[in-house]
């Protein structure tokens, strides 16, 4: 075991040179730049053996984690905001696939106008992708997780792709230490890669070729059986990881001081952790608040969900927002405690375009709706 | 052959896995075997394997699967396949 006082991303890229992959394809932008950067000093400096394939965009980087996929391999690749855009076909056709590939999304605004700092637009309007999603809030977190994510992503009863997510700047680019266990610690977790199917000429078979309705309909279905079996294996994992490793970040939600909470607060990445500070400081102050932390939007956590709402009200703030509707977090958990629950539920749109959510506004938040002054959804810091 | 457990698109070698395509057909290849030359161009570039060869290398045409794309009659040198739209015969 070692000290690693190092950004997000070197950090990332520890995790997955770690995991051994056999193939990693990937494409520069910011601000995931420093990510593969860091991969590349791994493979001059000799401590990443596999294949290293510079491609000309993402929509070819997930192409090639495709192909080495299918073909048997262990892959791993890195993107953010556009370039994660531009993988958006291949997204889907890598979750139809059943290949499981692991990547880390740095979550970043999506342009015009050209701005590179954090919001969870760019993963948010992949949700129906077919991908695993997982948000980080510390660096510590995002380590641990892409351990995970291999682990998760190549379980025979889920073999579908995972999305590592971690908020561009606040985390990509802070230094913070991060305990990184010896090789043989990640060896002995997630053991040699057995793909499920691969592309083999001593086994042939043909992939992508057409197919009826009558089957189309049986994969999508097997898909979200998949998702659904994601929610119980998720928290399995993170257990077996805290044995191994002695780290445990949540499993589905991460609960802070949730006992007795009258209100519980509901928030994603980096808010996330800035949140437990404002549930300190509101708990001071008399307030019953507690703080539930979504690590994992696909497969979404309904059941959890609807247990928050039946002991309290929620709180949602979401860094995000799906043009026509609401925020993504909002709507979903609204629709998840849809008669089930008479709990109220109270949503704010902040921090767009990367615009700083402290610890402060957060308080604030929390005020305004257990106050009960707030409307149904709130754009904060433009109420008026 | 080893079946994966996983439920996606893969399919495995079989005759006919997508049924009888011959019925996606409007044009079907009639071969006059009188004015074959057996020069086998029609087996060479058939897309979809619809053509048989004998031992002796005359050929006839699988109507199950032969989807009537008329490739067979476009490379036959002798003209010895013509194309009908089905349900109508060429005078």
């Amino acid at each position: 075991m070692t000290i690693m006082m190092d950004t997000g991303n070197r950090i990332a890229a520890k995790a997955a040179v770690m995991a051994r992959p056999e193939v990693v394809a990937a494409y520069p932008i910011t601000p995931q730049t420093t990510l593969v950067e860091a991969i590349a000093e791994y493979v001059a400096n000799g401590e990443f053996k596999g294949e290293y394939i510079c491609v000309e965009s993402e929509h070819s980087a997930m192409c090639a984690c495709i192909g080495a996929s299918a073909a048997g391999s262990r892959t791993f690749t890195a993107t953010s905001s556009h370039g994660l855009l531009l993988m958006h076909e291949m997204l889907h056709w890598a979750a139809l696939a059943r290949l499981p590939v692991v990547m880390c999304n740095i979550n970043r605004v999506i342009g015009p106008g050209w701005n590179i700092w954090v919001d969870e637009n760019d993963s948010i309007s992949q949700r129906d992708t077919g991908w695993i999603q997982i948000y980080c809030s510390s660096n510590q977190e995002i380590y641990d997780t892409v351990i995970q994510a291999f682990k998760l992503a190549e379980h025979q009863k889920i073999v579908l792709p995972v999305m590592v997510n971690l908020n561009a700047f606040i985390l990509s680019h802070t230094s913070m230490p991060a305990e990184i266990p010896d090789q043989q610690t990640v060896d002995d977790f997630l053991g040699k890669y057995t793909p499920h199917w691969k592309l083999d000429i001593d086994n042939p078979t043909t992939f992508g070729n057409i197919i009826g309705p009558e089957y189309y309909f049986k994969i999508r279905r097997a898909m979200q059986e998949a998702q659904m079996n994601a929610k119980h294996l998720i928290p399995q994992i993170a257990k077996d990881w805290k044995k191994a490793s002695g780290y445990f970040h949540g499993d589905l939600f991460e609960y802070y001081k949730c006992d007795d909470a009258e209100h519980i607060l509901l928030s994603m990445g980096a808010i996330g952790a800035e949140s437990k500070i404002a549930i300190d400081e509101l708990q001071e102050a008399g307030h019953k608040v507690g703080l539930a932390r979504l690590r994992v939007f696909r497969p979404f956590p309904t059941e959890e969900v609807r247990k928050l709402g039946k002991q309290a009200n929620l709180i949602v703030i979401d860094r995000n927002i799906s043009i026509g509707s609401e925020g993504a977090l909002f709507n979903e958990v609204k629709a998840a405690l849809y008669g089930e629950s008479e709990a109220k539920a109270t949503g704010f749109i902040a921090g767009l375009g990367g615009k700083d959510v402290t610890y402060k506004d957060i308080e604030t938040m929390c005020q305004k709706a257990i106050q009960g002054t707030a409307k149904e959804q709130v754009w904060y810091g433009m109420e008026e | 052959m080893k079946k994966y457990p996983v439920e996606t698109s893969l399919s495995y070698p079989k005759k006919g896995a997508m049924g009888k395509t011959g019925s996606w057909r409007v044009f079907k290849p009639i071969l006059d075997k009188k004015k074959c030359v057996k020069c086998l161009r029609c087996w060479i570039f058939c897309p979809e394997g619809s053509i048989h060869r004998e031992k002796d290398d005359s050929v006839s045409i699988d109507y199950d699967y032969c989807k009537g794309c008329g490739v067979c009659a476009n490379e036959c040198n002798v003209k010895a396949i013509i194309m009908e739209r089905e349900g109508e015969k060429k005078k």
